[in-house]
Formats: structure tokens, C-alpha cells, sequence
């Protein structure tokens, strides 16, 4: 409950100097429905805010045209009472029991990270990293990306300041050969959670996804059950590409939640809502800062108040 | 989505036919396509609408109705809004300009992840490679190994990148302990690198800096100092191509803060679709000058803005794909495979020689989903990398004699080449009967346009019960490499002759 009380106030943080920022942007949602009823006005400028968020357009014109037919069936008919609907409809496609990490039953979990360039793997790992540390577990990282420059040394970095323990190889070396020796540390040390950081990868590229593929054919083959998480990160910032992105990252390596990072910006993240539409990955972690305290466990109410901008004339708790 | 948008144009407009002009409503009806294929792009949303408007505008200044497809006419005016928006200020901009006395001083700035480091190792790259020397100095204190990166990154520039004169990393990673803790420190960094370019009479000093958030206002003033005491000549905001809506809100904060004067899009290999391009264009006013292509220090080109509004409308990426290739076949050697191709005289040995050219130019598929309405159509058809490795070790272990003429290949020397390569026998029959086959094909090709020859490449696909996915993906390679090809692939042409 702490951990969801500090979400929130970390969303509603973001919102407010997210208010401070843009002079003369939309204003409060909640100004615009004060006592009004529904109008092709009002359906206008909810789809607006939809899209403004990334939801995309198809996405928006869906929830809006379902949004329609209820005003037109007489069932909902003011401003409130669309938005109320909207938000549950949205929140309800992320459930509770989507969202938890899987654990495995004995022996070490495996968490595999991967996602596009820039997008926030390594720090999300150290926010992973420091989580479970906090919740008494004992993690190993492997630094499997020997690709970019200063990316060992990066996750190196984190692993000193969170003290948790790292498995690396040589820069330009083999990724799978480090997945490999994390591997056998982790059975070795008998450790609890294994994240492995992957370098950053476009999705359209066929040789480096099928390097993704092979890292985590490896990990199943060393750990029974692994990856038992496979965690896709995702810039909240980005727009309709995370489409691609998902589909792609899927295909390759099954993923099973989305790390939504960056959320303390301007932008919404909306485009997991579309990324549901097409995949129905739940997101799982949603990342609000640089250090490893900066996560919080994925809240679709919050998350779809600030989708809307509904929050925008509440004071910040 | 090219052929959509044609078509919904075309049918809404066919309404008018008879009817001299263009009405107001028939237009809007029609740019509705526009607008969704634009907010698909990812283009901002205030920004489509008033881009949208823009063209109603245009299409009713001219009459479009008149034209025998108007459809296409009407794209033909959203594609060249497009151009021109995005242009403004790129024509004949000096990329890096040179200021006397030295040092030129670039500044980079952007959010989280954009890719600003690898930017500055790009840049450094670039001018290398036009003789001028480079200072590259990190001011990033903050991200966890981020001098290490630049560092890293600048000595590749050296080791690795073309061009005579010398790449200087400036850093102060002790300071990084201190940072956060007292402010200023990043700008005295910067002041210390700027003494040392002097010193060392470099001609460019280019300024790394943390990624931030826009609305981080201590950073941002960090940023604010850093450009009041270092005075850069240009201030560079690196924006990810693949970014949503919020480009708008981050590109606006960053401009009224800092006075940008130049934008470069990182991540242009993605699929996306690139409409932050014209978002960021549009509140900055500031020129797009580069595009990133990929993670390696080469992989950034200058700003075309006719390839970037093709994509943005879904149509491809051609004048890319033609300059890729021209990049790796020279013209006359273009020509002469041309000619070879229209006399059949293809040989296993040129075919192999285009091949590895078309191996540097990137993946198959990235190249092939450039063109427009392939995007879809490769669906079908299976390009594999790993199909093009197996067919290079059979050439590759043939003699000279059966490269020049497959028709000699008997069974022994199947067995041989299928040993050498590490294949199965059948393979080498199979590339052996499918090269004979591809000869005949080019020789009918040599005169079709790029449709007629992927329509060409298909059918062939079929005939060859895939698995030589590869053979037809390469085959109809070598004749878009001349130039004679560019000039009708390219979109924005097309649209000028039909004026
Ligand atoms: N504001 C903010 N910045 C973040 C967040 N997550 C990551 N970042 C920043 O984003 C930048 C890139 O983060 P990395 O963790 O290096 O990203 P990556 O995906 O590992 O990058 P590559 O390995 O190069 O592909 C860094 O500057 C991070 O500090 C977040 O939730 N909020
Ligand atoms: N595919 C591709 N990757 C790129 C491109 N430019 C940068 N990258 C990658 O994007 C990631 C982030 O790049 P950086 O240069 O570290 O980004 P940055 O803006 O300096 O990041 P921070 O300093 O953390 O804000 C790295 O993995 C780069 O290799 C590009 O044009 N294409
Ligand atoms: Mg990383
Ligand atoms: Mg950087």
C-alpha cells in the first residue's frame, strides 16, 4: 500500500510540473465537464485527449465510437459519467493478476530485459535490481550487453551502488556466452533473481533479434523454467512505433510484461493501450526518475487519470 | 497506406467529376485520410490539424478535378507540403558551420536515451572525414559511465572512422563524484575544455550533455549556463525519431529555453514512421540537418526531407534505397551490369559481387521495405540473411571456370562445391538451376520498372517453391542500382512531371 500511495504521488508529482510546463495547454478535464452533458463536442475533444496521450487514432476512435453508442442507448449522459466509464474500461484491461512477477519455484528466477535503443534497460534493471533486493532476495546481474560503449561499465556501476553482484564478459564478446556464465553463477551461488541486461536493439533488425532468441534459448536451457519473466521496456515518449516494437519483441523472445519508463515527463504512455489492443501484454513496472528508487508497480487507475489529464484540478497529494 | 490514401482521395473526389471546381467539403472529406495517416505517423496533433488546413487551402487554389487522377494530384500537394515544411532552413545549410577564429563550438542537447553521446561521436566522424579536427568533451556527470562512453566512443572515431585529422576526448570523470552536490560544475568542465581545444587549436569543440527532462528546471538551467558562459555557435537538439505526441511539448520547452538552431532525428532505421519530424520542425522552426541511421559512428546522413515526408505518408523510402546502392556500386559499374543483365550475360561471379555490395548496404528486408508498396508485398517473400551466407559458400567454392558459366556444373562438381560449402547437394543444383533461371528473367526484366520487376521477382519467387527466398530478393537488385532506375523510382519527381 506504501509502494501504491507513493505511485500515485509520484504520478501526480509529474502532473504538476507537467501543468507548470505547458502554458497555455488544455485545460483541467475536469473543468471542461463541470456539469455538462455529453455533445459531439465533448466525445471530440475526449478522443483529443486520447490521442494527444499516443493512444493512437484507431484506438481512440474505438473507445470513443463504444462511447457513442452508449450516450446514444441512453446510458451514460453527462461529461462525469463518460469519463468515469472510459477510465474503467481502460483500467480494466490491465487486472490485477496480469501485473505480479513470476517467481520461479525453486531455484533462480530469471528475468530477461530487452527493448529498443535508449529506452531504459539498464537503469530499469538496477530499479529491478533494488526492489528485490529490498524485499531480502539475492540478485545477480549479467551484463550481456557487450555491444555499446560504457554499457558494462554502466550496469557495473549500478551493481556497486546497489550491492548486488554482476557476471560480465569482455567488450565486443559473445552476449550468449555471458547468459551462459550468468547462468551457471546464479545456480552456483544458489541466487534468487538473475535480470540480464541486453544491448539495445531496433526490432527491424533480424540478425540482433535472433541473438535475443539464442540468449534466452540459452537461459531455458541452463535454469528450469527460464525466463520466467521477459521483461519488454518501453519509452513512454515513443509513439505508435511501440506497436512494432511489441509484435517484434514478442515474436522473438515471448514477452511477458512491459517496464513503461520515463513517466515523470509530459508524455502519457498511452500507446500501451494499443500495445493491449494488439499483443495484450500487461505492463508491469512503470519507471518515474533516473535512480533505482524511481519504479513503481504499474497502477492502471492512476496510470489512466493521468492518461486523461482528469487530475489536472486536483492539488498534488 | 500510399495506395489507401490514393484511393480514398480518388473516391472521394470522383464525386466531383463534371463539376468545374473543388468544393470546401469535398476536400475535407478527402483530407481525412490525410489527417489519420498523419496522426498515425505520429505527427502532433494541433500540428495535423492546422497542416490539414493548410492543404484545404492549397487543393482549392487549384483544380485538382481536372486532373486524370486527381487522387494522386491531391498527394502530390500533401507530399510537397510536407517537403516544403520541412525544408525550410535545411537547403544549403552548412551542416557545421566553420567560425573563425577556432574553435566552432557545438553544443548538444535532448531527453533521456535520444541518443546524443553516439550523436557526438557521429558528428566527430563527419567532420573527420572533411579534415577538421575535433574536441569532443563530456558534460555528462550524471548517467553512470557516461564519460567512459564518450570517451570509448571517441577513440572508435579514431581508430575506425575515415579521414586524417585527430578526434581529442576532453573529460573530468573525478568530477562526477562531486556533481549534484554543488551546481556549476558541468560548466566549469565545459570552461576547461574550451581553454584545452585553444590550446591544442582544434577546429570544432562538441559539448556532450546528460539527458534531461524538459521540464526539469534546475537541469535545464545547467544548460541555460552552459550556453551563457561557453557561448556555442550551434545548439543541437537531438530528438528520437520514434517519439510520440509529447515531441511537441519537449522540442517547445527545449527551444524557448535554449534557442535551438539545428535538430538532428536519431533512430531513423526504425519502422517508424517518423512524424515527430515535422512536429519538432514546426514549434522549433529550427532546420533538420542529420538523420541517424544506426549505432555505428558512419550511420548518420544529411536531412532529406522528401525521403522523410515519404515515410511520413507511408509511401517508402526510395531515394534512400537508390542512394544506399549508388554509395556501393559505382556507375559505371552499374551500367555495365545492366547492360550484362539486358544480353544475359550475367555471371555467377558479378552475381556474387553484387551481393556482397548489397551485404554492406544493410539487411535485405530493411532495403527492400523502402520501396514503395513492397513494405506489404515482402510479406511474402522471404529474404533471409542466412539463405544469402549459404549461396556466397557455394560461389565461393567454385572454380573461376564454373562461376563463369553454371551450364558446366555435372554432378561431381555439384558434390564438390555442396562439400566445400557445407550444403546439401540439392542446394547447389537448386542455385545452379535458379541462377539459369534468373538470367533468362533479367534479360525479360532489363526494360520493367521497379513494379514490373518485384511483380517479376514474385512470380519467380513461386516458380522457385521458395527456400531461395534469397536469389529472388538479390536478382532484381542490380538494375535499381543505375541511375536510370533512380529517376523514375523517385516519388517527388513523379509528382513534378505530372504538373
Ligand atoms: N527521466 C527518466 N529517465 C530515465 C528513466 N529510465 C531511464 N532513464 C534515462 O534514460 C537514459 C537511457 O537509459 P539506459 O538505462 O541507459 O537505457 P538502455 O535502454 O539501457 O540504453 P541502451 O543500452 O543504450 O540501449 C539514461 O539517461 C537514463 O538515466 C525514467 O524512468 N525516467
Ligand atoms: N539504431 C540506432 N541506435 C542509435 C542511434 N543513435 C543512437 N543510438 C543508440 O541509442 C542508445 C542511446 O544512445 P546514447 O548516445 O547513449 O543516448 P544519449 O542521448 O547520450 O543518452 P543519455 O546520455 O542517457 O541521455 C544507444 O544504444 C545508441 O547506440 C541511431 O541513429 N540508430
Ligand atoms: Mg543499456
Ligand atoms: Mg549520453
Amino acid at each position: 500500500m506504501a509502494l501504491l500511495r507513493g505511485a500515485i504521488s509520484k504520478v501526480r508529482k509529474g502532473l504538476a510540473r507537467t501543468r507548470e510546463a505547458l502554458t497555455g495547454g488544455v485545460g483541467g478535464l475536469r473543468n471542461f465537464l463541470a456539469g455538462r452533458s455529453i455533445d459531439d463536442d465533448l466525445l471530440r475533444e475526449l478522443e483529443a485527449r486520447l490521442i494527444q496521450a499516443d493512444v493512437g487514432v484507431k484506438t481512440a476512435s474505438r473507445l470513443v465510437t463504444d462511447l457513442r453508442g452508449e450516450w446514444k442507448a441512453g446510458r451514460v449522459d453527462t461529461g462525469d459519467q463518460a469519463t468515469d466509464r472510459l477510465k474503467s474500461q481502460l483500467a480494466d484491461l490491465w487486472p490485477a493478476r496480469d501485473r505480479s512477477i513470476t517467481f520461479a519455484q525453486s531455484g533462480p528466477t530469471v528475468i530477461l530485459v530487452a527493448g529498443v535503443n535508449g529506452a531504459g534497460k539498464t537503469t530499469s534493471i538496477a530499479k529491478l535490481a533494488s526492489l528485490l533486493t529490498n524485499q531480502g532476495k539475492s540478485v545477480i546481474l549479467a551484463a550481456c550487453d557487450t555491444y555499446r560503449a560504457g554499457a558494462v561499465r554502466q550496469l557495473e556501476i549500478w551493481s556497486e551502488r546497489i550491492g548486488v553482484q554482476i557476471v560480465k564478459g569482455a567488450q565486443g564478446g559473445d552476449p550468449a556466452a555471458v547468459a551462459f556464465d550468468a547462468c551457471e553463477a546464479a545456480l552456483a551461488r544458489n541466487a534468487d533473481i538473475l535480470i540480464i541486461d541486453t544491448a539495445g536493439r531496433l526490432h527491424t533488425q533480424d540478425p540482433l533479434m535472433r541473438q535475443l532468441t539464442k540468449i534466452r534459448d540459452i537461459t531455458t536451457r541452463k535454469i528450469d523454467g527460464a525466463p520466467h519473466e521477459v521483461i519488454l521496456v518501453l519509452d513512454a515518449t515513443t509513439g505508435q512505433n511501440a506497436v512494432n516494437q511489441a509484435l517484434k519483441f514478442t515474436e522473438a523472445i515471448d514477452v511477458t510484461g512491459l517496464f513503461l519508463t520515463k513517466l515523470d515527463g509530459t508524455s502519457k504512455g498511452g500507446v500501451v493501450v494499443a500495445v493491449h489492443d494488439q499483443t495484450s501484454i500487461p505492463v508491469k513496472f512503470i519507471g518515474v526518475g533516473e535512480t533505482p528508487e524511481d519504479v513503481e508497480p504499474f497502477d492502471p487507475a492512476v496510470f489512466v487519470e493521468a492518461l486523461l489529464g482528469s487530475e489536472d484540478d486536483q492539488p498534488a497529494a | 497506406m500510399f495506395e489507401r490514401l490514393s484511393d480514398g482521395f480518388s473516391s472521394a473526389l470522383k464525386k466531383l467529376s463534371g463539376r468545374g471546381s473543388i468544393s470546401e467539403s469535398n476536400v475535407r472529406e478527402a483530407m481525412e485520410d490525410v489527417r489519420t495517416a498523419l496522426l498515425e505517423a505520429d505527427v502532433e496533433y494541433a500540428t495535423v490539424n492546422e497542416f490539414c488546413e493548410t492543404i484545404v487551402e492549397r487543393a482549392l487554389g487549384q483544380d485538382v478535378t481536372k486532373s486524370i487522377k486527381p487522387g494522386q494530384e491531391m498527394i502530390g500537394i500533401v507530399h510537397q507540403a510536407l517537403i516544403d515544411l520541412m525544408q525550410q532552413g535545411a537547403e544549403d545549410h552548412p551542416g557545421v558551420p566553420k567560425i573563425t577564429p577556432a574553435p566552432t563550438i557545438v553544443m548538444m542537447c535532448g531527453l533521456q536515451g535520444t541518443g546524443k553521446t553516439t550523436t557526438c561521436g557521429k558528428l566527430a566522424a563527419y567532420l573527420k572525414k572533411r579534415g577538421r579536427s575535433v574536441m569532443i568533451v563530456a558534460a555528462d556527470l550524471q548517467r553512470p559511465a557516461a564519460v567512459d562512453q564518450l570517451k570509448t566512443v571517441a577513440e572508435q572515431v579514431n581508430a575506425d572512422m575515415p579521414g586524417g585529422s585527430q578526434v581529442h576526448f576532453y573529460g573530468e570523470p573525478d568530477k562526477c563524484a562531486e556533481y549534484g552536490k554543488a551546481v556549476g560544475i558541468a560548466v566549469k568542465v565545459c570552461q576547461n575544455a574550451l581553454k584545452a581545444a585553444r590550446e591544442k587549436g582544434v577546429d570544432t569543440l562538441i559539448i556532450d550533455t546528460a539527458g534531461r527532462l524538459h521540464i526539469n528546471n534546475e537541469l535545464m538551467k545547467e544548460l541555460s549556463s552552459i550556453k551563457k558562459t561557453i557561448r556555442p555557435h550551434q545548439t543541437l537538439l537531438v530528438v528520437d525519431a520514434m517519439t510520440g505526441q509529447d515531441a511537441v511539448n519537449s522540442a517547445r520547452t527545449f527551444h524557448q529555453q535554449l534557442a535551438v538552431d539545428g535538430v538532428i532525428l536519431s533512430k531513423f532505421d526504425s519502422d517508424t514512421r517518423g512524424g515527430a519530424a515535422l512536429t519538432v520542425k514546426k514549434v522549433t522552426g529550427a532546420p533538420i540537418l542529420f538523420v541517424g541511421t544506426g549505432e555505428k559512428l558512419d550511420a548518420m546522413e544529411e536531412f532529406h526531407a522528401e525521403r522523410v515526408a515519404g515515410r511520413i505518408l507511408g509511401m517508402g523510402d526510395v531515394v534512400s534505397l537508390v542512394e544506399k546502392a549508388q554509395d556501393e556500386v559505382s556507375e559505371e559499374e552499374a551500367e555495365r551490369m545492366a547492360e550484362k543483365m539486358a544480353k544475359g550475360e550475367l555471371t555467377l561471379e558479378d552475381f556474387l559481387s553484387q551481393m556482397k555490395s548489397l551485404r554492406r548496404m544493410g539487411p535485405m528486408k530493411q532495403l527492400m521495405g523502402m520501396i514503395p508498396g513492397v513494405g506489404s508485398a515482402l510479406k511474402d517473400v522471404d529474404i533471409d540473411d542466412k539463405q544469402l551466407d549459404r549461396i556466397e559458400g557455394m560461389v565461393k567454392s567454385m572454380t573461376a571456370e564454373e562461376r563463369k558459366d553454371v551450364k558446366v556444373m555435372n554432378q561431381s562438381r555439384r558434390r564438390r562445391v555442396a562439400r566445400g560449402a557445407g550444403v546439401n547437394v540439392n542446394e547447389v543444383s537448386k542455385l545452379t538451376k535458379q541462377f539459369d533461371m534468373m538470367s533468362k528473367m533479367t534479360r525479360q526484366m532489363s526494360g520493367m520498372g521497379i513494379k514490373g520487376k518485384l511483380g517479376a521477382m514474385r512470380d519467380m519467387q513461386g516458380a522457385a517453391g521458395g527456400g531461395m527466398g534469397a536469389m529472388g530478393g538479390t536478382q532484381g537488385m542490380p538494375g535499381m542500382a543505375t541511375r536510370r532506375s533512380t529517376k523514375t523510382a523517385s516519388p517527388k519527381r513523379k509528382f513534378k512531371k505530372r504538373k
